[in-house]
């Protein structure tokens, strides 16, 4: 029978199952694919904290969301056109999500009555069977059949048989998007290269599926998805946390001194650890520490002898490094610290996002500890970040942290990649020489940032440590004069890097007007889309992402008066919110969700339109 | 640095003198190790500029100051986990840690722990005075059970560490202690520590003798001393007594304290210390019963343990050659690139 082609201009796909399922690699595998054939696209994986949950329960549903197209995309999405179902739970946790007309692929065999009853659905009765999903066009495939099927032969056990399910439900939706195997074909043959039975089999499966969406009748139309008109230029796929590992290697790279990473493996911050425990040909050094104190400590270490140094966690572990930090504030030493937020407080949402580390970032210190705090907003974005992190930190002689979230960190999108000539030099002075009679390792410069003299310089010999400085000489000093000098020199020169920093601009709309959106961090790709929907409908609606959090752009107050309202969406209770009613007496509305998923674009432009009425 | 040497000295004792006031008070333990230290680095053969010496919090963490060096006085427990990040990344300082009985026992205990297993090359200086002096007198990990101090006015509830034996048990690779009042022992002691390579731990008995006074004298003071001080060398029996008359003898694995003059014992029968002995060292480090009880041991000094074991930043720099050797130079380009990318034209 003749199969119809329907042209889509984006397409939203919930891939969900068992946390055993694979059904992360299955998303990851499209997402390469669709990036590669050219089509724009934002990705948001969200997987229970537990490595295998319960198998069959709500509880053990692991998603993956991508949303891809031909025209800019800027979130994952909101509700999905497609939802993959591995069993009856991965139905249940994501039916809400799904627009109404929207498919429904189901794996039958994760419908038997074992898996209704553990996905709780009553008397179990399957929703396949009764009419709960009559409005939803459902397709419904017994994939593990169907897999056993073209393994019959393999000689490979059942379980390994079952474990390329997720091959077959790959190949179909290739076949539903017109898409090549060929990049998947290539990342098995990488993966199981050496394990040809295993490979052979994934192969056939892939294929399989596929196959079946071509051959059997019930299928007739496929869709197609143009490539989106981006930029011109090279892209890449990348994930958040991949991109501020390569940009701390750039930062190195840039700086010309050695790259050294003190750290204690945490959830969603882990990944920067493993991409750059990959990296040691850049001549990296990672540090699995003993604890979270640790890292930060032999990051300061190393920071004292002349390395860019890094230390990476969440915001459990930023509270273990709130003393260090302050010791690395004391010590006005270059030191990045890199917090990918998670839902709190205490353990929290581990595999949940959530931006409420804002007001930790900027205060969470015992005294008066200013640090500057800077924020990502996209997964391609955090390179950047995590390089400018990097550049403040050296060049001011000041530790930096720099706030991701479990959203972007996960998250991958098409990205721009830089060339290394496109990258800035970062510029490093280390001290050579005595800046007196005797050497004045606290005497400022123009930036009032102090000498960087390392270990080993003869002459320049000198003692550090947390104890209130002296002015200049840096000795131990009580004096009560000195001190308030000294804690308003250490707020100085961290507002002092304002002028060292980009004038905040607008993402979008006019510069003066009704209303201004103010984002900061992962909200970024949701307030655009709104505001971009606002717009058409004739709303008039500004938007601006901030970067930079403390100190904030010179022009950021001023820019804030230039509109009716301001509102600004958080994944908290409203921390930017208070900090800029704080410092600029700005009558701001908050939009807050803390639901541990990020922002829909929707529930942001209908705020949007509320405020414009 | 690896070895130390007894050529002409880069700089004087005096070099080390910094120009702050040196501020512990007056008759503390303190002065005569910050002496000898003073005395002991000028003959290692290492440059001034090269030493770096980084402490923690309490009394004895305030030695960076007064020591002519690079130095850093950093946070309560944490000196073991920046030292090991500085000497990580930079294998040509001298990296020393000063820290006492709280700094490293019990804030730091972690990161103690896990300094002497990694065996990064730094020296451990652990001011034992077996009191927190800095905060004005409170028990600390390793004060006796019973102890009466501002927090445990009833007497302290608390099972003390024997720092040594953890050092073993945390498979540490120089093992030693030594006490403030033998200026000579001490002094052999720090050189010895500087000429291992990998992680040293000494442990200093250091008098308070503001807060916790006399709490070694049993081993520090003449008339006890030849009678509770075990002198350990390795090669030697292990004698002590007024006239080295007393011996350890092992029977099976159990020591017995034994007159070589008596009971058909001659000096052959003594154990000889031997600091490769991993198995000795550790009923060594179990001598450690109060001075008090009935049949109790004379309490080591000296070297207990030895090996020699691969230092983690040496590891870890060669498997960075390693890499480089089989991959190249790392190219940022490539990098930055990745394995899969598209164009839009």
């Amino acid at each position: 029978m003749e199969k119809q082609n329907e042209v889509l201009e984006q397409v939203i796909i919930k891939f969900a199952g068992d946390s055993g399922d694979g059904m992360q690699l299955t998303g990851t595998q499209f997402t390469n694919t669709a990036a590669l054939f050219g089509n724009d696209l934002s990705t948001f994986p969200d997987f229970p904290a537990e490595i295998r949950a319960p198998q069959g329960t709500l509880a053990g549903v692991s998603g993956y969301q991508l949303h891809f197209g031909s025209v800019n995309i800027y979130t994952p999405g909101d509700k999905c056109d497609v939802l993959v179902a591995m069993n009856a739970a991965a139905l249940k946790a994501n039916l809400k999500n799904l627009k109404e007309g929207g498919i429904i692929i189901a794996n039958s065999d994760g419908f038997d009555p074992k898996n209704l009853r553990l996905a709780n659905y009553p008397d179990g009765k399957s929703p396949l069977e009764d009419d709960t999903l009559g409005k939803f066009n459902v397709i419904t495939m017994d994939v593990t059949k169907m897999t056993r099927a073209a393994l019959v032969d393999s000689g490979l056990g059942t379980k390994e048989i079952d474990r390329a399910k997720n091959m077959f439900v790959l190949g179909f939706l290739y076949w539903m998007y017109n898409r090549s195997l060929d990049i998947t074909i290539k990342f098995l043959e990488d993966k199981f290269g050496k394990k040809p039975a295993i490979l052979d089999a994934n192969l056939k499966v892939l294929r399989a599926g596929y196959n079946y969406g071509d051959t059997t009748e019930t299928f007739r139309t496929r869709y197609q998805v143009q490539p989106a008109k981006m930029a011109t230029g090279s892209y890449r796929n990348i994930m958040g946390n991949q991109a501020t590992a390569i940009g701390l290697v750039a930062a190195s790279h840039q700086a010309g001194i050695p790259l050294f990473v003190g750290t204690y493996p945490i959830t969603p911050a882990s990944d920067i650890l493993h991409e750059l425990s990959k990296h040691k040909s850049f001549g990296v050094k990672t540090f699995q520490a003993e604890d979270e104190i640790a890292g930060i400590c032999t990051a300061i270490g190393a920071s004292f002898g002349g390395s860019l140094a890094v230390t990476t966690s969440s915001g459990p572990g930023i509270a273990l490094k709130g003393e260090a930090m302050g010791l690395a504030i004391m010590l006005e030493i270059p030191l990045v610290v890199i917090n990918v937020q998670r839902g709190g407080p205490s353990t929290g949402l581990p595999t949940k996002t959530e931006q409420s580390d804002l007001l930790q970032a900027l205060y969470g210190r015992n005294g008066e500890a200013p640090m500057p705090v800077i924020a990502a907003y996209s997964p391609g974005n955090c390179f950047y970040t995590a390089f400018e992190a990097c550049r403040i930190a050296l060049e001011h002689m000041t530790p930096v942290m720099m706030l991701s979230d479990g959203y972007i960190a996960n998250g991958a999108e098409p990205w721009q990649y830089p060339t290394s000539a496109d990258l800035k030099k970062i510029d490093v002075k280390f001290a050579t020489e005595k800046n007196g009679e005797h050497f004045l390792p606290y005497k400022r410069d123009e930036k009032l940032s102090r000498p960087w003299a390392l270990p080993g310089t003869k002459g320049l010999e000198h003692r550090i440590g947390g104890l209130e400085k002296q002015h200049e000489t840096g000795n131990i000093s009580y004096d009560s004069d000195n001190h308030q000098f000294m804690v308003r020199m250490r707020e100085s020169k961290v507002e002092k890097i304002a002028d060292y920093i980009p004038q905040q601009t607008l993402d979008s709309g006019p510069e003066k007007g009704k209303l201004l959106v103010v984002g900061w961090g992962s909200t970024y790709g949701a307030i655009k889309t709104a505001c971009k929907m606002a717009r058409s409908e004739g709303y008039d609606v500004a938007h601006a992402q901030i970067t930079y959090l403390k100190p904030f752009p010179k022009n950021l107050g001023e820019m804030l008066f230039n509109y009716d309202k301001v509102l600004i969406p958080e994944m908290n209770t409203g921390q930017l919110l208070k900090v800029l009613r704080d410092k600029y007496f700005v009558p701001a509305i908050g939009l807050n969700k803390i639901m541990g998923i990020p922002f829909s674009a929707g529930e942001i432009k209908d705020k949007i339109v509320e405020l414009c009425k | 640095m690896d070895t130390a040497t007894t050529s002409a000295p880069l700089f004087t004792s005096k070099e080390l003198v910094t120009d702050q006031e040196v501020r512990w008070c007056p008759g503390c333990g303190d002065y005569s190790i910050l002496k000898q230290v003073q005395t002991v680095i000028p003959e290692l053969g290492i440059p001034r500029e090269k030493f770096v010496f980084i402490s923690g919090i309490g009394c004895s963490s305030r030695f960076p100051y007064y020591m002519e060096t690079y130095g850093m006085h950093s946070i309560h427990g944490r000196a073991t986990a920046i030292a090991s990040g500085l000497r990580a990344t930079r294998k040509d300082l001298s990296v020393w840690i000063v820290t006492g009985d709280g700094d490293s026992m019990s804030i730091g205990g972690n990161h103690f722990i896990h300094l002497m297993r990694r065996n990064l090359n730094v020296n451990v200086l652990l001011f034992n005075n077996q009191i927190y002096g800095l905060t004005k007198g409170q028990y600390s990990p390793t004060s006796e059970e019973g102890k009466v101090t501002k927090s445990t006015p009833y007497g302290s509830i608390d099972h003390p560490f024997n720092p040594i034996a953890l050092a073993m048990g945390a498979d540490g690779t120089f093992i030693a202690r030594s006490m403030d009042r033998d200026p000579v022992h001490l002094k052999d002691m720090l050189r010895k520590s500087a000429a291992h390579k990998g992680t040293s731990f000494l442990e200093i008995y250091q008098n308070c003798n503001v807060f916790n006074d006399g709490t070694f004298e049993m081993f520090t003071e003449k008339a006890t001393k030849k009678q509770e001080a075990l002198f350990v060398e390795s090669g030697k029996p292990l004698l002590f007594g007024q006239n080295n008359e007393l011996g350890i003898k092992l029977d099976g694995f159990k020591p017995v304290v034994v007159n070589i003059n008596e009971n058909g014992n001659s000096i052959n029968d003594i154990w000889v210390h031997d600091t490769s002995d991993r198995v000795k060292a550790g009923i060594l480090s179990r001598f450690f019963d109060s001075p008090e009880k009935e049949g109790h041991y004379p309490r080591p000094f000296g070297v207990f343990y030895e090996e020699d074991r691969p230092c983690y930043e040496d590891v870890m720099e060669d498997q960075v050659n390693q890499v480089i050797a089989a991959k190249g130079k790392g190219n940022l380009d490539k990098l930055l690139k990745g394995s899969e990318v598209w164009d839009i034209k």
